[in-house]
């Protein structure tokens, strides 16, 4: 009985008896979740238009984060940084759609998976080689981030937002929708969403198929800096960053490998589910730091009772 | 016949029915995907011992009808009634041990497995030595491998594949691709062998090779056989009975020379406005 | 003409059923042990038998366990680092709780524990295919390194969080333990290193590899033929975490002596897999030259810079090691997507055939 009332009573009582806490943690819940939704969505772009599950996408928020601290080290000013920043990052998709995903383009899927843990390694390397091994601190007001915060009290509380934090959730929740506009209303927008339908289809349309990928990867290499900055602006830069682009897997298995919607939603909800659960089940219970794997389990669950995830169509199997 | 009359093929189980009763009822089988009918109170059935073809235009449900009869999909409404058991809903593997074994439409083989081991995994069924056994491979998991490799190198020696043995099957051209998976269709010792369109894609020479090792299955081992086929010409030659589909529906059913002067089967297939 | 197969006729399907059909490869295989178990241990330094074939006879052996698992039947594992640690941690548990159980009987047992908790994740691959099913393995990964961390029981409340290999001795030598000889340690690795690759070959060829292949190649075939593809699958799973798990066994207490949660994290399952990919899917020798390759390069690297000359930190040294290993992957990838034991089969088909082209 006791038991039972501590997984399953007590928790939600203690939401209710200190609302304006509650509201705190899905604040930073939603925070975290709109982080792992732009990753994921990266992951998607990328898996649609090429078929390959990009691991890489992990270091790649490490590394231009890594970039633009240490380029603004060596004296870069700040704003100018972040463009040199992106040209790194279009290099890199260049670089990598070159030497990597051209010579292995038609290899079985875990080939190219296995080439991106490979991509994972030598990026590692190379910032650990260029920029040192130790943290940095992200630049976070050099880059014009208010790092002050708001306070409010509701329900007689006392609730606080970090200016960074809001300024997150503004800025992702742009780049989300300048993407999505990207994606249903440009001409290579289309292109990429057809690859994903169909590939001869797509290519009939006459787009080069290198052209797209180069893109995708630059699109996730975007996507990459600017996680790399919020992310870096909360809990510094080093390669323990590469951890949260791992939270974007659960939320691909939720959402679907392919679709848009299915990563931002899957997103939000694991940030707020893994939060909350953190709060009132991991710590009092289970000693904390459960946010290593309720993610995943979570989907796991999910995915036993619903095999094509939330937003996957029911699959006819054929012969 | 005399060609191959040296060769001992396994002979089909005793599964109790005499020849000419019914082996397999299908009983008012409707089968909807959504809100799509694919089958629509289909009934017919299959005496032991003869070859049935199953024809129809594309899309009038043939093979959505094997994959009801061998459990991969489940009907909502009627049953099929095997070697005098009704049921409605079974794992496609369970099929496979009451005695129904398939070809596909398009080749469902093991790709990177050979010729031998294709055959050998149709022999899974009749293995049972354990993984200790396996483990060890000496003893009774040898004398287990030898004696079904046994029965399969005459499977191999009937259908005339001894020099891709070794091949794996990813790399043989299209007709022994078809060749090899008959080979483990037969080696499940089927009473009941379904053939998705056994001679798609063949050339002449392939489709007579084909139609010889359909007929010498059927009168040697006794194996009944339903079969789906495009080729009039190879259905009329070789079944007894031919029931055919449209939309779902059953039009005729009969021996061939009925079905031929059916009008509503020549309007099916001249595509005749209905 | 060193390979001639012509002359060497099967009388018996028995005879074709022998391991080695064709004479040459028997004899390369003799001459294989024979440098294993004569040559290296009468030859080989202390530094090469712990840095270089102690560890890769115990990747090579997590590699064999992956590969029945992804290159056999075909379900992509990324938490093999943590199946590992079940084996670790189980040995270490064992050897506590019966203190006077023989060391070769607590890891035989210890691989029952990886092989439960493995078939217990394995379960969602009736349902969840492909990525799907490689991410939910990362729930495995991740939930049993922060079981190792927070269920103190698994390390007797040990303050420091870590688990510490005794000194064990067997049949009055000390086998394990910072007090065994290395030569020691290496027969004891060498040895169920040869008895479970002995026993994996003869799973893999017979009817449940076959099973597995089937399943691999085309599972809803492999059903229509009437194999059940949760056993398939299941026992894929069992049989593969069995040998990860004795390999962690080997792991912990055969080479690093003692061990913390966070060395069974994802860079080990990564590793594990790099060795099964590198060497080949599908094949049990790949994963020796898989692990020859990923346990010697770096310790190739490392050395070079001093022999040459180069005055490289040591930091930098292991950040460029990083980057080679990561470059060397991509490129066998695009040389040769099938692995190392594909490169073998192409030469050896080529000895078969020389002196003559065709």
């Amino acid at each position: 009985m006791e038991f039972l009332n501590s997984i399953l009573i007590k928790p939600f009582a203690d939401m209710v008896a200190a609302p304006d806490f509650l509201l705190q943690v899905l604040w930073e819940g939603l925070v975290a979740g709109v982080l792992y939704a732009l990753i994921a969505l990266g992951f998607v772009l990328i898996y649609k238009s090429s078929r390959i599950f990009n691991f890489a996408q992990g270091i790649m928020v490490v590394f231009a984060a890594l970039t633009l601290v240490g380029l603004h080290e060596r004296g870069v000013p700040a704003l100018l940084a972040v463009p040199l920043t992106l040209l790194v990052m279009f290099l890199l998709a260049l670089a990598i759609e070159r030497v990597v995903l051209r010579p292995l383009v038609n290899q079985p899927d875990i080939i190219l998976f296995m080439a991106t843990i490979g991509i994972t390694l030598f990026l590692v390397g190379l910032g650990e080689f260029i920029f040192g091994g130790e943290n940095k601190v992200m630049i976070t007001e050099q880059l014009g981030i208010p790092t002050g915060s708001f306070t409010f009290e509701p329900f007689g509380g006392f609730v606080s937002i970090e200016q960074k934090d809001l300024t997150a959730v503004i800025g992702s929740g742009l780049l989300v929708a300048a993407l999505l506009v990207f994606l249903n209303k440009s001409k290579m927008g289309r292109a990429i969403r057809a690859l994903g339908d169909d590939h001869q289809a797509a290519l009939s349309v006459g787009i080069s198929l290198s052209t797209i990928w180069v893109l995708v990867w630059f699109i996730a290499g975007v996507i990459a800096l600017a996680t790399g900055i919020v992310w870096g602006a909360r809990a510094g830069v080093s390669f323990a960053l590469e951890v949260i682009a791992y939270k974007a897997l659960p939320v691909l298995m939720l959402g679907g490998l392919e679709s848009v919607l299915g990563a931002i939603i899957g997103g939000l909800a694991i940030g707020i589910l893994e939060k909350l659960f953190e709060i009132y089940w991991g710590q009092p219970l289970l000693g904390g730091n459960t946010e290593t794997w309720f993610a995943f389990v979570f989907a796991l669950i999910v995915l036993l009772f619903r095999p094509q995830g939330l937003f996957g169509e029911k699959i006819i199997e054929r012969v | 016949m005399n060609a191959h009359s040296g060769v001992e093929i396994i002979a089909a189980p005793d599964d109790g029915i005499a020849p000419g009763d019914k082996l397999m009822e299908v009983k008012n089988v409707s089968l909807r995907f959504g809100g799509v009918k694919a089958i629509t109170d289909i009934s017919f059935d299959v005496r032991k011992g003869e070859i049935r073809a199953i024809i129809g235009p594309n899309g009038a449900g043939k093979t959505s009808m094997l994959n009801v009869i061998n459990g991969f999909y489940t009907p909502q409404e009627g049953t099929i009634v095997f070697r005098g058991v009704e049921r409605r809903a079974m794992k496609p593997h369970h099929a496979v041990r009451q005695g129904i074994a398939r070809t596909f439409q398009n080749v469902a083989l093991f790709k990177g497995m050979s010729t031998l081991d294709n055959i050998m995994a149709g022999r899974s069924v009749h293995m049972n030595k354990n993984l200790f056994w396996q483990m060890l491979w000496h003893g009774p998991a040898l004398r287990e491998e030898i004696e079904h490799r046994e029965k399969v190198e005459e499977i191999i020696d009937f259908l005339e594949i001894q020099h891709i043995r070794r091949t794996p099957v990813g790399r043989l051209p299209y007709g022994l691709q078809k060749r090899v998976e008959l080979g483990r269709a037969l080696a499940m010792e089927p009473s009941l062998l379904l053939l998705d369109e056994p001679m798609a894609g063949m050339n002449l020479e392939e489709k007579e090779d084909m139609s010889r090792f359909i007929v010498e299955v059927n009168q040697q081992r006794g194996t009944t056989i339903a079969l789906i086929e495009h080729d009039m010409g190879v259905v009329m030659d070789l079944s007894d009975r031919v029931v055919v589909l449209d939309y779902g529906k059953k039009i005729a059913d009969g021996v061939p020379d009925e079905v031929k002067s059916n009008q509503q089967v020549i309007d099916a297939y001249l595509g005749v406005a209905h | 003409m060193l390979y001639r197969t012509a002359g060497q006729f099967k009388t018996s399907y028995a005879a074709d059923h022998a391991l080695f059909p064709v004479r040459q490869d028997a004899w390369l295989l003799g001459f294989i042990l024979l440098v294993a178990y004569v040559l290296f241990p009468l030859t080989a330094s202390e530094f090469t038998l712990n840095a270089l074939l102690v560890p890769v006879l115990i990747y090579a052996l997590a590699a064999l366990g992956l590969n029945i698992l992804t290159g056999y039947a075909g379900q992509l594992s990324l938490g093999t680092g943590a199946f590992m640690g079940v084996g670790a941690y189980a040995c270490f548990k064992l050897m506590t709780i019966f203190p006077g159980m023989n060391i070769a009987v607590a890891i035989a047992l210890s691989g029952f524990f990886s092989a439960a908790v493995g078939v217990a994740f394995g379960l969602p691959s009736l349902r969840i295919k492909g990525f799907y099913l490689a991410i939910a393995t990362l729930a495995a990964q991740f939930f049993l390194v922060w079981l190792f961390e927070k269920w103190a029981w698994l390390y007797n409340y040990n303050s420091s969080g870590a688990i510490q290999v005794p000194n064990v001795s067997m049949f009055g030598l000390t086998v394990a333990g910072p007090g065994a000889a290395p030569v020691v340690k290496y027969y004891f690795v060498l040895l169920t290193v040869t008895l479970v690759t002995w026993f994996a070959i003869n799973i893999t060829r017979g009817r449940i590899g076959r099973t597995w292949k089937a399943v691999r190649d085309m599972d809803i075939a492999a059903e229509l033929v009437g194999i059940n593809p949760m056993k398939a699958k299941l026992s894929a799973f069992a049989v593969s975490s069995y040998i990860v798990g004795i390999s962690g066994a080997l792991f912990v207490f055969l080479w690093r002596g003692a061990a913390e949660p966070n060395l069974f994290d994802i860079p080990l399952s990564f590793r594990v897999l790099f060795i099964a990919i590198i060497g080949g899917l599908g094949s049990i020798l790949g994963n020796y030259l898989g692990a020859i390759l990923i346990v010697a390069l770096p310790v190739i690297i490392g050395s070079l810079p001093a022999a040459l000359g180069l005055p490289l930190q040591s930091a930098t040294i292991e950040h460029l090691n990083v980057m080679i290993v990561g470059a060397t992957i991509i490129l066998f990838l695009i040389v040769e997507p099938h692995g190392l034991a594909r490169f073998w089969a192409i030469i050896r088909e080529k000895l078969i055939m020389w002196p003559f082209p065709h």
